[in-house]
């Protein structure tokens, strides 16, 4: 281990299944680095303070606000942004119900709660709407007033278990 | 960098693989430098520039603060752990409820993903749960200094706003819970505003059943004055009997004297006393015990 100064250093970690190798000034944001560096603007920078969740990420599989994340601190690590889980299709139910219900005006929230309904509907079932409330209590939205999120994804686990699309 | 009005002023970044290099590390940097472990706290004061350390100490290449076991009677749970494994590993569930009954009111599930008990406890905010915790649980902290590893008790460990017994330079490690058992009952509720908010108040109790009546309590408030608080007269008028209508009524007006709050823009100290007593008759009116 050697002392570091404080410019860039070399960083590697996997983006969205890619690995990837840059260097990375150690005061830089995983919220920025993605940004900037790797040009995936999906991931929005809000509040700046871990608030608004507007800055959501999976890090090795579970979201996090790359805002309260230095790129550094990801040395080795899986990140995956909305552009992945999008390429993947992971993402495909929760967009169409948030579409079908309106659950969005001026999207600037929306790939952090898209991140955590994912993460939510990974653990299976479909979870009753304080369960919902509960995971999204970290997102803000500013338009919405929530109502139409919520419905979207409870609709979104109905429909991943067959039970019939958005209502 | 967008506006760059929310960014830490540049730093230098070591990942440290022993506690000797980590403590090296602080030493060469001649004391301005901060260590990071799940940094749900530092990153936003580094971000709004609170602190504008030389050099980022990162706790994360840390095995000595990784793992959760059983030694003996008491449950070894290293720094690092996050907080969303209180509610997932069967140990913690088992032997420090307590902290699993505490962790769905800690911030908001994306923070408990990356948030470290031993980076709550050594915060010492005192309107956190977790910290307050440790005092309930009469838990010790082993901290990593310069004469090596020494443990500090709760009761000793809490000093003031933000200070504990961490000197600058020393680490927390570990927290040393003493494992609760099949007699062991607890409770833990908070009063906010918002779900993730600050409480206004909060508390957590353990005890053990013995008979119909409450042997060892230990109760513990927080967002009550400076530091977490223990509530020594309840927990005297509590000792030996049933948490029946009036041991709960005597031991909420002996609360009154455990605590000192002080006015301030948003509640009054009448009203965190008011929330206190309503707080300590919810929890004793809700003892969990195991299954």
């Amino acid at each position: 281990m050697t002392m570091t100064a404080p410019g860039p250093v070399p960083l590697a970690l996997t983006v969205n299944g890619s690995p990837l190798a840059r260097m990375v000034a150690p005061r830089t944001t995983l919220a920025d680095f993605l940004r900037t560096e790797l040009e995936l603007t999906a991931t929005h920078v809000g509040c700046e303070m871990g608030a608004c969740g507007a800055c959501l990420v999976l890090l090795d599989g579970v979201p996090v606000h790359s805002c309260l994340v230095f790129a550094v601190q990801a040395e080795g690590q899986q990140v995956e942004t909305v552009e992945g889980l999008v390429a993947r299709g992971a993402l495909a139910r929760l967009q169409d119900a948030f579409h079908a219900r309106n659950a969005l005006q001026c999207g600037f929230c929306t790939p952090g709660m898209l991140v955590n309904a994912h993460a939510l509907l990974e653990r299976g079932g479909v979870p009753d709407r304080e369960e919902i409330r509960d995971a999204l209590s970290g997102n803000y939205c500013r338009c919405t007033g929530y109502e139409a999120i919520v419905d979207a994804i409870e609709a979104a686990a109905r429909a991943e278990r067959g039970e019939g699309g958005a209502r | 960098m967008g506006r760059g009005v929310v960014k830490a002023r540049a730093f230098a970044y070591v990942r440290p693989r022993t506690l000797k290099e980590a403590h090296a590390a602080f030493d060469a940097a001649q004391g301005d430098a901060s260590f990071i472990s799940g940094g749900q706290s530092l990153v936003p004061a580094l971000a709004m520039r609170l602190q504008a350390p030389q050099l980022l100490v990162d706790l994360a290449g840390l095995d000595q603060l990784r793992g959760v076991r059983l030694e003996g009677e008491t449950l070894r749970i290293g720094a690092l752990t996050r907080h969303a494994e209180t509610l997932t590993e069967p140990l913690i569930r088992r032997h420090a409820p307590l902290l699993a009954a505490a962790a769905p009111f800690v911030a908001h599930p994306a923070i408990r993903n990356r948030g470290t008990l031993g980076g709550s406890v050594a915060l010492a905010d005192p309107a956190s749960e977790f910290p307050a915790m440790m005092l309930a649980m009469g838990a010790q902290m082993e901290i990593s200094g310069p004469e090596g590893l020494r443990r500090v008790p709760a009761d000793e460990y809490f000093q003031d706003l933000y200070q504990t017994a961490i000197a600058p330079g020393e680490i927390l490690i570990a927290l040393h819970v003493p494992a609760a058992g099949s007699s062991h009952c607890w409770a833990f509720d908070e009063l906010a505003r918002r779900r993730g908010d600050y409480a206004m108040v909060g508390g957590g109790m353990m005890a053990e059943r013995a008979g119909d009546g409450l042997r060892g309590v230990r109760i513990a408030l927080f967002s009550v004055g400076p530091t977490p608080v223990r509530a020594r007269r309840a927990e005297a008028v509590l000792e030996g009997r049933a948490p029946d209508a009036a041991a709960i009524a005597e031991a909420q007006r002996a609360l009154d004297g455990d605590i000192d709050p002080m006015d301030d823009a948003e509640i009054p100290a009448s009203l965190r006393r008011h929330l206190a007593r309503v707080l300590l008759g919810r929890l004793l009116a809700k003892l969990e015990a195991p299954q």
